[in-house]
């Protein structure tokens, strides 16, 4: 979710999230909910791995310009361009420390219907799981925000970047709905949009007729596809059968990195199970 | 300064064309760093390795694949990837309208503002009549070799068009076991309800603003100019105590400030 530029191994972990991608505190009022946060959305983009040309999978390395020489984490910092080529070096604890204390909690400060909400805003999605011991707690803000059919907002600071959420419940689980803020939303008005002028009653009625007629109460989410990735999967299927460009490379057991399903995650996490460290 | 379209398309409903332009609805204010190579204090630049030998692999050596079982990869040519491009195509094509309900938050991804290009009275009579209908339009459209699925709503008495996930791309809470753990009892609800309702006002983004982004900004500029501002050490919390007692101190502690507000 951090947009700021991040190191390659975090960016790394990002992508795996077997463990939780943030842990944190949620609050209303005093009351304070330990939980986790994984990721809601799925890669479904069939990633495609950067191979050599006899097979081998590559690796994406920072080098530097002037040595040339690919660099590690411990060689590399963080800077803001304050003019063209001139940096301001940020160190990840002075991001840190920016960030006082009470600004990491999720503090539900205001509580809204949903449907208030309007969906230009909403930008990513996130479960928040209980961690172990804050179950009754979570619980409880669960349902009741179930029953008051309210959704909650909350601003914190995770990993070097201030979020804005809406928090609601959904089959007993809440659902974090990362948001843009205001000032990342813009007018018709900054957009350069023209005023309204005069509409004829008859043309809003013809479309009103057209909209009528093509309306449905109900939408199936599954008719949601994303074709480009069906038909990718369905082109590689072909191509293992065939065994046509199918290469064989040896790659080093990848226990502890390896690609788990989300989803599975989830539900491991949500039994209480106690996690792999 | 008005921004620049980045598409410009043809809105098909039936046998009316309605012809607009696509611009992004979103300005990302996040505080861009860049990585630098700390002995150079330069930016550092990319480039694809072998593993093994550490030796650079130039970019016109590499090759897409996919894994499909652990050191087995498919192989994907470039013409391979060039059939899977959609048919390039101007029209927004709206096949029905639901309810703005049916879809939830989470499928909504990118925002787009439509403005006319050219025919705006067909233009506002359409945001209007979506207004008045309230109804949401499923759209779908080809953009930069891309196939679209998207929302289209009325926004004010403008256009909005929001891209949508994928069943695929969304995890569903359906699909996921219920917590663990005993459920609260009555007098507990009771009383997080009460906390809730205080705390209840109207969706108001303006309330909500970037500190974090401002704080980072200010130190960044204090550094610019040679300064070396103190920063404190951020503590751990302290354990809280037992939940019917923390709800009803916080149903007090509400009740104290709305009164004195």
């Amino acid at each position: 979710m951090p947009r700021t530029r991040r190191k390659p191994a975090e960016d790394q972990e990002e992508q795996r999230g077997a463990r939780p991608f943030w842990s944190g505190t949620l609050t209303f009022g005093l009351v304070s909910v330990p939980v986790d946060l994984y990721p809601g959305n799925r890669n479904a983009r069939t990633p495609l791995r950067m191979l050599g040309a006899d097979g081998v999978p590559l690796s994406r390395r920072y080098y530097s310009q002037k040595t040339e020489k690919d660099l590690d984490n411990d060689d590399m910092i963080r800077g803001y361009e304050i003019e063209k080529d001139k940096f301001v070096v940020v160190t990840d604890e002075e991001l840190e420390r920016l960030a006082p204390e009470q600004s990491r909690d999720i503090d539900l400060r205001s509580f809204a219907p949903l449907e208030q909400i309007p969906p230009i805003y909403f930008d990513r999605s996130y479960f928040l799981v209980p961690s172990s011991g804050s179950e009754k707690a979570y619980k409880l803000l669960a349902e009741t925000m179930q029953k008051s059919k309210l959704a909650g907002i909350a601003t914190f600071v995770m990993r070097g970047k201030e979020y804005l959420v809406t928090i609601f419940p959904e089959n007993g689980i809440l659902r974090a709905e990362t948001m843009r803020f205001a000032d990342e939303i813009r007018t018709p008005k900054d957009v350069g949009l023209p005023e309204e002028k005069k509409v004829s009653a008859a043309a809003v009625k013809k479309f009103e007729t057209v909209i009528k007629k093509h309306s449905s109460n109900t939408f199936s989410l599954k008719t949601l596809k994303d074709e480009r990735a069906e038909n990718l999967r369905k082109l590689i299927a072909r191509k293992k059968a065939s065994k046509k460009n199918v290469v064989h490379v040896e790659v080093p057991e990848r226990e502890e990195g390896k690609v788990v399903d989300l989803l599975d995650v989830l539900k491991k996490s949500l039994a209480g199970k106690k996690r792999a460290a | 300064m008005a921004a620049r379209a980045i598409w410009k398309g043809n809105l098909k409903l039936n046998s009316t064309k309605i012809p607009v332009k696509l611009y992004s609805a979103v300005q990302d204010q996040t505080i861009r760093f860049h990585i630098l190579d700390d002995k150079a204090k330069q930016r550092v630049k990319q480039h694809m390795i072998n593993p093994e030998s550490g030796d650079e692999v130039p970019n016109e050596e590499v090759r897409k694949g996919f894994e499909v079982e652990p050191g087995t990869f498919v192989i994907l040519e470039e013409e391979d990837l060039e059939k899977l491009v959609p048919e390039a195509s101007r029209d927004i094509e709206v096949s029905k309208f639901v309810p703005p309900k049916a879809i939830p938050p989470e499928y909504y991804d990118r925002p787009y503002y439509l403005g006319p290009d050219g025919d705006q009275a067909a233009y506002f009579a359409f945001a209007e009549a979506l207004n008045k209908q309230e109804k949401e339009g499923i759209a779908q459209w080809v953009m930069r070799k891309q196939s679209y699925t998207g929302a289209l709503r009325a926004e004010g008495d403008y256009l909005l068009l929001c891209t949508l996930r994928s069943a695929d791309e969304v995890l569903s809470a359906e699909d996921l076991p219920k917590p663990a753990g005993r459920a609260p009892d009555k007098k507990e609800l009771a009383m997080a309800q009460q906390l809730v309702e205080l705390l209840r006002a109207d969706f108001d983004p303006k309330e909500f603003k970037d500190e974090y982004r401002a704080r980072v900004m200010e130190f960044v500029e204090k550094k610019a100019k040679g300064h070396k501002p103190r920063l404190k050490l951020v503590k751990s919390k302290p354990k809280a105590a037992s939940l019917d007692k923390v709800l009803s101190k916080s149903i007090e502690r509400l009740k104290k400030e709305k009164r004195s507000a």
